[in-house]
């Protein structure tokens, strides 16, 4: 099928959840792509379901990361200086 | 989203860690070590020998900073050094889940991420199966749930939850904003596995926000 075929072929609602990381990446070729947005168009339950994926996504985003370590930066940091002495006392 | 070890562009980052600017140094460790940290975890038994994986990544950072060639992002280059580090040590230690089981989505088992029983077979030309029933709204504006104290809680108890790989391909895509391509040069995985493994921590996720929903 190409992407000017009028009719995408059928897809079913367990599909389509299946494939919803694929589908916002961008990356269902277009006869699955037809057939995606085919369905969308007639499904609410799957454009809720979309819905919440989606806002799943985003709120997955503000789940913040801990913090470096103070003792384990100020380690990191030593290990740096001495790096820099060795290098430039290379370089002389 | 913050791009984390970007905040800088890679070009001026590498030319300051060169030229010995602490600052540039300390930029990066921030961004990148607690991540690092956790994803060291994946390959290796415990704290003690996932800090000395973390440890050997930094100093081979340093190490390696004259030959890095800008052909990746500067944090998938330093990603590569620690599961690289973190694999040897983990063979090493004969105590790990070996590697490429612990990130090959395909040994997973292959069951669906949404329960089949959600489904039903209907007389319908172009949607041959169906919601039984279709997901309920969540209450409350998108606004409002995104910031609540509750959704956090629930979605970081199911984060943790999340089997390892799952775990960390979200961290890095959803939580950091990490591109597919980035992750998948970073952990050494096929871009399939990292679509499987999101798509299953994303939907294991979205289910723990419906349950939270569920028992209001």
């Amino acid at each position: 099928m190409t992407s000017s075929d009028p009719t995408p072929r059928p897809m079913s609602c367990p599909e389509m959840v299946e494939l919803l990381t694929t589908y916002l990446d961008g990356a269902l070729d277009d006869a699955d792509r037809a057939a995606f947005d085919a369905h969308l168009a007639l499904c609410p339950g799957c454009v809720r379901y979309l819905d919440q994926y989606r806002e799943t996504i985003a709120a997955t985003g503000t789940l913040a990361e801990s913090d470096v370590d103070p003792g384990v930066l100020a380690a990191l940091l030593r290990a740096f200086r001495d790096w820099r002495a060795s290098r430039s006392g290379g370089a002389v | 989203m913050l791009a984390e070890g970007r905040a800088i562009d890679d070009s001026v980052l590498v030319e300051r860690l060169r030229a010995g600017d602490e600052a540039a140094f300390r930029t990066l460790v921030e961004a990148l070590d607690p991540v690092l940290r956790r994803v060291a975890h994946t390959y290796v038994p415990s704290d003690a020998v996932a800090d000395e994986v973390v440890q050997e990544t930094w100093l081979g950072v340093l190490n390696g900073i004259d030959r890095f060639e800008g052909r990746s992002s500067v944090r998938t280059w330093v990603f590569r050094i620690l599961v690289n580090r973190a694999k040897t040590r983990g063979e090493r230690e004969r105590r790990t889940v070996p590697f490429a089981s612990a990130f090959d989505a395909s040994r997973e088992p292959e069951v669906p991420a949404v329960d089949p029983g959600r489904f039903e077979a209907v007389d319908h030309p172009l949607v041959p199966v169906h919601w039984a029933a279709p997901p309920d709204a969540w209450r409350g504006s998108p606004e409002a749930r995104l910031h609540a104290a509750e959704t956090r809680a629930a979605l970081t108890a199911a984060f943790e939850g999340l089997p390892p790989a799952q775990r960390e391909v979200v961290l890095l895509r959803d939580v950091h904003g990490w591109t597919s391509v980035e992750v998948c040069n970073a952990l050494d995985l096929s871009e399939t596995n990292q679509r499987v493994l999101l798509h299953r921590g994303r939907t294991r996720l979205r289910q723990a926000l419906e349950e939270l929903h569920d028992e209001q």
